[in-house]
């Protein structure tokens, strides 16, 4: 087994780290995009706050598989071509930027009216108040359901080989169709998985640990 | 000390204020003038006004009708008349000419004793961090807490925790101070440590306006005590007058029986 997946390892580096950098595009733009609308979410104006709750509410109740499809095959009917690979990463980004405003939503929400209060008190500006007194409290809460959300995001690269990406997944799946040794590939494949989202599960416990001392 | 209550140049100048939740008005027409170096107590029942009433000064809460000034400077309109709300960087702006201290302290839970009371002097005084930090370190030093300056806000006691606030207030060097119920939240025991403060602030001609349950420090400390009942200002005068045993005003007399029957 140890001399199949030997075998097999050369063949998988690319397709690994296609798996990490879709990954690492989902995560970083669904940050910033879900940072943004989540803000809009429970600052802005009405129109904005429906906008922002219509999009969440609407992305989160479908089936991510659904999504990818749609932004791969339906969305060039309206005249938006897409390389496979942007599309996966767009359908992906849109899905877990859902999920970060609702986080973020909820962390900012945990807050007590009186910080934001007791920071106006003293002038700060609304970026001010975000910046030094809300976000800081928020990030401890934040933090758990992000990290949760980001290992779901490497697992779920995986659906982008259904587009015939050649990501760790795809590549798996080809070393078997030439080897017929299915279940030493599935095992590698699963460590490989693992290994990333232990070593984000650790580094968020490492985070975690540093802001326990916040207590209200 | 000035204590006349027509002064044209009073410092704050609340004018027919009034203001509504819905159907309930919770404010009716409140007029009232503060003077530099005066120490304005604000009694009543509960849900009288008192609190909306402080909390429009600083435009924590808006109102529909009427003006309040500091210096002559609409707080949260613009000037010109038209009331329009002031942008976000204006409204800041007033709001650090007043100094707010809270019922429930409010203290930042991530930042120290010390960086509750720089954040205000570096984000909107622009002070560097070494003066931040000694200015931090004199007001902590003022209400005896210098030994406290690294210790969180999870670490102090209540008592603690209220004098960090009226420090934080303070050292931004506010025009006028607010302080808001500060001692309902305190057990009993801790409630003197800081009254004493702030007595101590009135002694050094800070203008104060302060809602209080705490009759005795109303009638030692304060310049006029303005009793508020049903949104309005029903009485003001000097504390001798307002809690004098010859009481015309029905209903105040009726609020500070109660007080007396509840608290003595």
């Amino acid at each position: 087994m140890l001399s199949q997946i030997a075998y097999a390892l050369p063949f998988l580096a690319e397709g690994f780290a296609l798996t990490l950098w879709v990954s690492l595009l989902v995560v970083a733009l669904s940050l910033i995009a879900g940072v943004i609308l989540g803000v809009g979410l429970v600052y802005g104006p009405v129109p904005l706050r429906w906008a922002v709750r219509i999009f969440s509410d609407t992305i989160r109740g479908i089936p991510i598989l659904v999504l990818i499809f749609f932004v791969y095959y339906g969305l060039p009917a309206v005249g938006v071509h897409l390389q496979s690979f942007w599309a996966a990463v767009l359908a992906l980004t849109l899905f877990k930027t859902a999920q970060v405003v609702e986080y973020l939503r909820g962390a900012v929400a945990s807050i007590a009216k009186g910080q934001s209060e007791a920071a106006m008190a003293i002038g700060l500006t609304f970026r001010q108040r975000l910046a030094y007194v809300i976000f800081p409290q928020a990030f401890r809460r934040f933090l758990p359901p992000w990290i949760n959300g980001v290992t779901d995001a490497v697992k779920g690269s995986a659906l982008v080989s259904l587009l015939g990406i050649t990501d760790l997944m795809q590549a798996i799946n080809q070393v078997i169709g030439r080897t017929y040794e299915a279940m030493p590939l599935y095992i590698l494949g699963a460590l490989l998985y693992f290994a990333v989202n232990y070593a984000l599960s650790l580094a968020s416990r490492r985070l975690e640990r540093r802001f326990a001392f916040i207590r209200e | 000390m000035a204590t006349s209550s027509n002064d044209s140049t009073a410092l704050l100048d609340i004018a027919e204020v009034s203001k509504s939740f819905g159907s309930v008005e919770v404010l009716r027409s409140v007029s009232l003038k503060v003077a530099k170096g005066e120490v304005v107590t604000i009694i009543g029942p509960s849900g009288s006004g008192k609190t909306t009433l402080l909390r429009c000064v600083n435009f924590l809460e808006s109102y529909d009708s009427g003006s309040i000034r500091i210096d002559g400077k609409e707080v949260g309109f613009r000037d010109g008349g038209a009331r329009q709300r002031r942008s976000e960087r204006d409204l800041a702006a007033m709001r650090a000419e007043t100094g707010m201290v809270f019922q429930s302290f409010n203290l930042f839970p991530h930042l120290t004793a010390a960086g509750n009371i720089m954040l205000g002097l570096t984000k909107v005084r622009g002070k560097s961090n070494a003066e931040a930090r000694s200015i931090a370190q004199h007001w902590l030093g003022r209400v005896g807490l210098a030994h406290k300056a690294d210790s969180l806000p999870a670490e102090l006691s209540g008592g603690q925790q209220q004098r960090v606030g009226i420090a934080r207030a303070v050292a931004m060097e506010p025009k006028i101070l607010l302080l808001d119920e500060i001692t309902s939240a305190l057990d009993p025991e801790l409630v003197g440590e800081v009254l004493a403060v702030v007595k101590s602030l009135a002694e050094d001609g800070m203008t104060m306006v302060m809602v209080t349950h705490e009759m005795a420090f109303a009638r030692d400390a304060s310049s006029r005590i303005v009793f508020m009942a049903d949104g309005g200002v029903s009485a003001v005068g000097p504390p001798k007058e307002v809690l004098a045993a010859e009481i015309t005003n029905e209903r105040l007399r009726t609020f500070l029986a109660r007080f007396r029957a509840s608290h003595f």
